[in-house]
């Protein structure tokens, strides 16, 4: 997935960038409304983050700009601003979701994937593995031809693992990754989602192993 | 601001007193002035009549062979024929010596010549206008002095004076019921616009710092000027301090939003229990921070609002479901699902940025309080009455704080370790008020909290 963030905090950006880097994506990065045209006008992006309240203008253009060209490229405001009234007018200007700062990166995370799966049409890069179809921007996995419904967690846990096949998580890393940040929880609660994923891939080529003391891996045999 | 303002009278009644009072003097004063010139008209006209007959009398003296003769003549004593038989009396008195009529009809003591002189005098027990006048006869040999007086009595002039007094004195009662009427209608009219002023003052909201733009009278421009200054400055601090309040969230929040993203990214890398846990912690703060912010300024909002509802209709179950939409994506981080049941249509009147705001808070209560994969079930039917209902599978409130939940800054015994202001209740219980709905905390039999908004 390819990402173009504008924010002009450079700190908060770079926070945000290396973190959609650790999930896998790539992202641009950009601090001007000016800059932001010229990146959007010239590159592909799956999603744009754009912060409303710039050095060079104000955020609201960049959106007005955008969907006067028609574009569809979703867009995620990012907003200090969290008056309700600021809200409703950045939705009514064509952006397709906001998160006011500061946002917790999990949330961020979720809301990009509702935005993505909402946009996605028949276009939809696929990954396979024998038996096994996996879509995504839908968060589909499909088994035999079978559409497998997965908790958001579970699939979170498997896109992680499918992500980087080979590599050990520890079970902390999945708990970072996985939980939001003001959740309470133990590394054990990982396990519940590990076995519940072992059941639904039970019958194909891929499995969840265990590396005591090291964490879990997703191998395909 | 909370003193007591002391009231002392009424402008209505001090102005309608002065004008009533002002109205009797006048009228009695009217009242003495017109009886007093009729009076003097009437006595005019009998003091003509008597120095008509007076003359007449005089007119008859001559002398005859040295001696004085008075040949009385008739019309001079029935030209004073009244019609209530007013008395005549004469005397005519020869250089002292009476001639001839009433011996002790007083006779003034100085007459001049020619010109009669007239006195009101008591006579016979009974008020009389008397003339006299002396004129001197020369004959061939001497010079006599006739003095003559005629007097009548008053009756008849007493009873036109009285009859004018009455017609006088109507006239004046009437004139004092016409004034006390016209002064209650002045008074009336011209308090008029201070009323209006109050009441249109009154009638305000708390909220509503506009300027009053109706005209004013003269008398009252420089009150309602200052009036006006003064709203306009509280209306410009009031605004200055929402924006400041803007400006400092979002002034605040970048920062927050910096240290959160480091801490998170930060997070990744350590794993030292410890360090972890104060991370956490420090996650945490930051959250409770820019959550009190937007509660506090939504707050804010919300009781600058509540007095000036900007109210339109409103589809409920369109407004819930854009909610839950918005919502999901939080929902789904906990695998909790948002169930949206819709029995009817409910069709509200009120202020939509208001009640969106409150069932947000209703909403997100219910996330943060729901275990993983929990259900939270909102609910929209019109039996018996319209309202709204969201039930969470949460730990349900402390039976013992459901009273005072709805309270600023009051948060439950089970809240630890859940982020929250303690105001989103206020804010929804306070929108509720506002638009005549009510909050209603309980614990569903199966557990969970419940909220319902009765409209």
């Amino acid at each position: 997935m390819k990402y173009l963030l504008v924010e002009d905090n450079h700190e908060l950006a770079n926070a945000i960038c290396s973190r959609i880097k650790l999930d896998g994506h790539v992202i641009d990065h950009t601090d001007k409304l000016e800059d932001a045209i010229a990146f959007s006008d010239t590159g592909e992006y799956d999603l744009i983050l754009l912060d409303i309240m710039l050095p060079d203008g104000d955020g609201r253009s960049f959106l007005k700009h955008h969907r006067d060209l028609k574009k569809d490229t979703p867009i995620i405001v990012l907003t200090a601003r969290s008056q309700v009234s600021d809200r409703i007018s950045i939705l009514d200007l064509g952006a397709d979701d906001y998160v006011t700062k500061p946002f917790d990166h999990a949330e961020l995370d979720a809301r990009c994937r509702a935005v993505l799966r909402r946009k996605s049409g028949a276009t939809q890069p696929i990954i396979k593995f024998g038996d096994v179809t996996f879509s995504p921007l839908a968060g589909q996995l499909s088994i035999n031809g079978k559409i497998v419904n997965l908790r958001n967690r579970e699939l979170r846990l498997f896109e992680l693992l499918l992500n980087a096949r080979g590599q050990i998580f520890s079970k902390q890393k999945l708990v970072d990754r996985l939980f939001a940040f003001d959740e309470d929880v133990s590394d054990n609660a990982i396990e519940v989602y590990v076995g519940r994923l072992r059941k639904h891939l039970e019958s194909t080529s891929l499995k969840i192993s265990t590396h005591r003391g090291l964490g879990y891996r997703l191998d395909n045999d | 601001m909370t003193s007591e303002l002391k009231v002392s009278g009424s402008l209505q009644n001090r102005l309608m007193f002065t004008l009533i009072s002002g109205a009797a003097v006048l009228g009695i004063i009217l009242f003495f002035i017109v009886r007093g010139y009729a009076a003097q008209i009437a006595q005019n006209g009998q003091d003509d009549i008597l120095e008509a007959s007076l003359s007449s009398i005089l007119d008859a003296v001559v002398i005859q062979d040295g001696s004085v003769e008075v040949d009385f003549p008739y019309a001079s004593l029935s030209m004073l024929d009244t019609e209530l038989d007013d008395r005549v009396f004469y005397s005519i008195y020869n250089d002292g010596i009476l001639i001839s009529g009433y011996e002790d009809l007083p006779l003034p003591e100085k007459i001049n010549t020619e010109i009669s002189i007239f006195n009101t005098i008591k006579y016979k027990d009974t008020n009389a206008r008397i003339a006299s006048a002396k004129r001197i006869l020369i004959g061939e040999k001497e010079r006599i002095t006739i003095s003559v007086s005629i007097a009548q009595t008053q009756d008849a002039l007493s009873r036109t004076l009285n009859r004018i007094s009455k017609n006088v004195a109507l006239f004046g009662s009437g004139f004092f019921i016409l004034v006390t009427l016209l002064s209650y209608w002045a008074t009336a009219t011209t308090i008029s616009p201070l009323m209006r002023l109050a009441s249109s003052v009154t009638k305000r909201g708390p909220q509503d710092l506009s300027p009053f733009e109706k005209k004013v009278p003269s008398e009252m421009y420089p009150l309602v000027t200052s009036l006006n200054k003064l709203m306009t400055r509280l209306d410009l601090s009031l605004k200055q301090s929402e924006d400041f309040i803007a400006e400092a969230a979002h002034r605040v929040r970048t920062p927050l939003a910096t240290v959160r993203s480091y801490a998170d990214a930060t997070l990744q890398r350590v794993t030292k229990k410890e360090n972890r846990d104060a991370l956490r912690s420090m996650v945490r703060a930051i959250d409770e921070a820019s959550r009190a912010a937007s509660q506090l300024l939504d707050h804010a909002m919300i009781t600058f609002r509540s007095d000036n509802l900007q109210k339109e209709p409103i589809n409920l179950n369109d407004l819930v479901q854009n909610l839950i939409d918005n919502l999901a994506p939080i929902a789904e981080m906990k695998d909790i699902e948002l169930k949206f049941k819709q029995e009817d249509k409910i069709e509200l009147f009120g202020d939509f940025i208001l009640i969106q705001n409150a069932i947000r808070n209703l909403i997100d209560n219910a996330l943060k309080y729901s275990p993983y994969e929990g259900i939270i079930t909102v609910s929209i039917g019109t039996s018996p009455i319209s309202f709204l209902e969201i039930h969470d599978q949460g730990p349900g409130f402390p039976p013992k704080d459901l009273d005072n939940l709805t309270m600023r800054f009051t948060r439950g015994q089970n809240s630890n370790g859940i982020v929250g202001s303690g105001l989103g209740l206020t804010i929804a219980k306070d929108v509720a008020n506002a638009h005549g709905a009510k909050l209603q905390l309980s614990n569903h039999e199966k557990g969970g909290a419940c909220v319902t908004l009765l409209f």
